[in-house]
């Protein structure tokens, strides 16, 4: 079981040592009230701008160049996004994974985190018509490297190439 | 300077090749965006301080690669790749290549 290489695990195996399992409790509370909270306030947002943004069609297929217009203007967008899970969903992640199974509470978090970064990236290409090339990638910069206590989340990282045609 | 991850850069044409253009930063995290990372672990959200860096990890790199291909004499890159590694403990590097070109 790796729950007590997690930072909180670590935290919450010393005070269990010397008796006090209420405050385990506590956090148990706070990961799951507070935790999903903010799950569901994330999701409803994340949902609300998809919607906001379905005009600019965005494709994961390249474009070799040729264009019906004139092209006005060609840039680099990146969108990025580091999300966390809580210590609720830790510990039930870390329970899961002694009998093995789907862990639903872990696929809610890069789902977040991807859809997150891939609205940003659509923000930052406010303005264009098209938006292509898209790729989506784990970065892992400073999060699983070299950490000496893993703390559950996930950065991800989307890139495309936002096209604006010649009005 | 135009910047792309497309092979050509659309509507125009690329009269020159210069090779490939790199841009890396090697960066460490700071110890207070740690602790606040690891407080925040407690109920979840967004890591905002990591995003921060994220993006400011991406600029630079972006910089030295935009600087390489000037140098070069070039006035766009094309097929910018991303890559990222660890170099030592607490430090990571991310790395951006692409080729550098003239377009017209």
């Amino acid at each position: 079981m790796e729950f007590g290489s997690d930072f909180w695990g670590q935290v919450f195996l010393f005070f269990f040592e010397y008796g006090n399992s209420g405050l385990f409790l506590l956090a148990l509370a706070i990961g799951l009230i507070v935790g999903s909270w903010i799950e569901r306030r994330h999701y409803r947002s994340i949902i609300q701008r998809e919607q906001a943004g379905v005009g600019l069609p965005v494709v994961s297929i390249g474009k070799k160049g040729e264009t019906r217009k004139a092209v006005q203007e060609v840039r680099l967008v990146v969108g990025m996004a580091s999300i966390s899970t809580d210590f609720f969903k830790r510990l039930m992640g870390s329970i899961i994974s002694i009998f093995g199974g789907e862990i639903r509470a872990y696929e809610s978090l890069v789902d977040r985190a991807r859809r997150e970064a891939l609205l940003r990236m659509r923000e930052q290409a406010k303005g264009a018509d098209l938006l292509v090339n898209v790729r989506v990638e784990n970065s892992n910069l400073f999060i699983s490297a070299g950490q000496r206590y893993a703390i559950g989340s996930v950065e991800v990282m989307a890139y495309g190439t936002a096209i604006t045609y010649e009005k | 300077m135009f910047i792309s991850n497309l092979e050509t850069i659309p509507g125009m044409k690329i009269v020159e090749h210069y090779g490939l253009v790199t841009g890396s930063t090697v960066r460490a995290r700071n110890v207070f965006v740690d602790i606040g990372a690891m407080l925040k672990s407690l109920w979840g959200g967004e890591l905002k301080g990591y995003t921060k860096l994220l993006y400011s990890t991406n600029e630079v790199a972006l910089q030295r690669l935009e600087a390489q291909a000037e140098a070069m004499g070039a006035n766009a890159v094309v097929n910018v790749r991303y890559a990222t590694s660890s170099v030592a403990l607490g430090a990571s590097e991310l790395y951006a290549y692409g080729t550098a070109v003239s377009v017209e």
